[in-house]
């Protein structure tokens, strides 16, 4: 008979220690939550790096005389790709998109520019192209300009992506990571049997979240810390305070984990719920592209979607700085998602 | 811990549950004296497993009452599950985990209790103390389940079918543990299928058939029932039969009948009975292609009430 026990024998660092060696001894996982993010991140950050700004591609008509001349001019922008083509050509070359403006000498000495104006390049080729030739055909311009060139990190793509990919995890492991376990347990019978002993279920649960909030600090920091070291991604907001949004995000995700866990009798059932209740969320919350780009009808179920508001405050933390006042809102969406989900779960769970 | 000493670990009276397809306790009633080790026998399906689970408050019961160590369930369930040691029929535990890890953590739920490494000696894993539960044999993890149960001193030990799939040896081991648990002063509840480990191991056991108790005593008073001690089985060369009637008016035969080709008569004194079967069968003409004999056990005790086999599906 053993009475003295030491803090480890207490039942919430068991069941924690528990959490972590389940999970520490299936590589599989550690793979996915780990090393994949930083795989893609890796992958997506030199797909989309920044290169040197692309030259764009005009045509010149070669039907008149006075193509050649206008190529000449046009061949000092530095900005500009210019090829002589024929007529057949240039359409071909504008509706496959490779020319993104044609340029048609008419009689005398006027032009024609034929471009689709609802394409952002077009519309630079329709500028560049129009400003190179007035000028050489001697228009002045009045005010006097001088360009200086400013590439900050922080708005290029990869600086966009990292919030994102960051949300999208805290989101993956917390639903999946609660919700396999527990729903595992459940078939197992495991569940049955530990409520057969004097255990605390709210200490069980409890479990669950500490290990979810030390796993997170690897977790995080690892992408965070490739991203910075390796594609040099700014982070402006204070650290605290990105500290507090991946834990209330990761709560926020377990909880959700533990409403999908609540009832589901098998790993099908339960992956088939998890899928359903993410895949909106990685469509619509804004990992790889804006949220804006969806239409106004949609915003606001965009909007109080979790994932949206984790990613909508990361970014808005890591690229630029905003503080508390500013995250307010979002944070009062994370905060309600999780107690929600929550005490919904309690009131549904099935021990048995 | 032990403060009540009962003199019943349990009661269950007029136990009802029932399944919208079945009815799977159907008006149960049972004691467990304190001491005692008291079996549940019965077919697959006879509401073993529900019963037990009810007096676990693991499942509720339609109608009914139940009284562990003298408390309801719904009052102070944390403070009797302190006292109650618990093996489901079936658990799987986390292949992940050691052996000593399952049993630390399920330790660390008890306030009192041995040393985990006691209870693995207890029921001698030690050689797997550091194993992945997934890696142990059967019975190996029907040894942990009963570890689990033992970890936190209980005073009532509930045990679904500990022995099912263990061989002989293990089965021996454990019954020499539970005897020992007993020999404590406390009591079990368990239920199995195999007649020698109840007749070995119960003070007394009530056989279950359809949700309700059809047999209750000593495995001794139930065998002595049956008015016979013996049970004698023969089967006859290729489709021969025999007339039974003549059979029963042996002397020294108590009851006959005859399943799967197979004749079971129930017999007093197997001396005076033998030869006049030997007889009787040569006066009919038949010719035997088996013969066999044993002491009665709570099978045939079992069999006799029902006409079925315990386990028959
Ligand atoms: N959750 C359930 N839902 C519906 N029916 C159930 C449920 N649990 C048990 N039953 C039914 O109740 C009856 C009794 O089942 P129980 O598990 O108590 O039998 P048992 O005596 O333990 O059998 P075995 O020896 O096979 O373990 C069975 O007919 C079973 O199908
Ligand atoms: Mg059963």
């Amino acid at each position: 008979m053993s009475d003295k026990r030491g803090w480890t024998d207490h039942p919430l660092v068991q069941l924690t220690r528990v959490r972590y060696r389940e999970f520490f001894r299936e590589p599989e996982a550690v793979f996915w939550v780990f090393i994949f993010p930083v795989l893609l991140t890796a992958g997506l950050g030199i797909a989309f790096r920044n290169r040197a700004p692309e030259r764009t591609v005009v045509a010149v008509v070669t039907e008149q005389p006075a193509g050649g001349r206008v190529a000449d001019l046009l061949r000092h922008e530095d900005a500009l790709d210019v090829m002589l083509l024929s007529d057949t050509a240039a359409k071909e070359g504008l509706r496959t998109g490779e020319v993104a403006l044609v340029v048609v000498p008419q009689r005398g000495r006027s032009l024609e520019y034929r471009y689709d104006d609802t394409r952002p390049e077009s519309r630079t080729a329709r500028l560049l192209v129009d400003d190179a030739l007035q000028r050489a055909s001697g228009r002045r311009d009045r005010v006097a300009v001088e360009d200086r060139l400013v590439r900050e990190p922080g708005a290029r793509y990869i600086d966009f992506l990292v919030p994102g990919l960051l949300g999208m995890n805290l989101m993956g492991s917390g639903i999946w990571g609660l919700g396999f376990a527990i729903v595992d347990a459940r078939k197992k019978r495991l569940l049955k049997r530990l409520i057969a002993t004097p255990m605390s279920r709210i200490q069980y649960l409890a479990s669950f979240a500490l290990s979810r909030l030390t796993l997170l600090f690897m977790e995080v920091g690892l992408l965070l810390g490739f991203a910075i070291l390796v594609f040099g991604v700014p982070l402006r907001g204070s650290l605290p305070l990105l500290v507090i949004i991946c834990l209330l995000s990761s709560l926020s995700f377990a909880s959700l984990g533990l409403l999908i866990a609540s009832r589901a009798q098998t790993m099908e059932g339960a992956s088939g719920l998890m899928n359903l209740v993410m895949l909106p969320m990685w469509i619509f919350s804004g990992v790889f592209f804006s949220a804006s780009r969806f239409p106004d009808a949609i915003q606001p179920f965009i909007q109080v979607l979790p994932l949206t508001a984790v990613i909508d405050a990361l970014r808005a933390n890591i690229l630029r700085g905003a503080g508390w006042q500013t995250l307010a809102p979002e944070l009062t969406i994370i905060l309600l998602w999780m107690t929600g989900s929550f005490f919904l779960a309690l009131k549904l769970f099935r021990w048995r | 811990m032990r403060t009540s000493q009962e003199a019943i670990a349990l009661q269950v009276r007029n136990l009802r549950k029932a399944y919208p397809d079945v009815v799977a306790v159907d008006g149960l009633d049972l004691e467990v004296y304190s001491g005692e080790c008291f079996g549940l026998l019965g077919p697959n399906g006879a509401g073993k497993t529900t019963t037990i689970e009810i007096c676990e408050g693991l499942n509720t019961p339609d109608s009914g009452e139940v009284l562990v160590l003298g408390r309801r369930w719904g009052q102070d369930d944390r403070a009797l599950r302190e006292l109650l040691g618990i093996s489901l029929q079936e658990t799987q535990f986390s292949e992940k985990l050691t052996v000593a890890e399952t049993l630390q953590l399920f330790r660390s739920f008890y306030r009192v209790g041995p040393d985990p490494t006691d209870v693995i000696a207890m029921v001698q894993l030690q050689e797997k103390a550091g194993s992945r539960v997934g890696q142990l044999s059967g019975g190996q993890k029907q040894r942990l389940a009963l570890a689990c149960a033992l970890v936190g001193d209980p005073e009532l030990l509930f045990l679904d079918e500990p022995t099912t799939g263990l061989d002989p040896q293990s089965r021996r081991q454990l019954w020499d543990l539970i005897e020992a648990f007993k020999s404590d002063g406390r009591s079990i509840l368990l239920t199995t299928h195999y007649m020698d480990e109840a007749e070995r191991l119960c003070d007394r056991v009530a056989i279950v058939d359809h949700g309700r108790t059809i047999a209750l005593g000593t495995p001794r008073e139930l065998i002595s029932r049956l008015r016979a001690e013996h049970v004698l089985e023969f089967a006859l060369a290729e489709d021969q039969v025999v007339d039974e009637d003549p059979l029963r008016r042996i002397d020294g035969v108590c009851a006959a009948d005859r399943r799967n080709g197979t004749y079971r008569l129930q017999v007093g004194e197997l001396h005076r009975a033998m030869p006049a079967l030997l007889h009787e069968l040569r006066r009919q003409g038949v010719q035997l292609a088996e013969l066999r004999t044993h002491s009665a056990t709570l099978e045939d005790v079992f069999v006799s009430l029902t006409g079925r086999n315990l386990r028959d599906e």
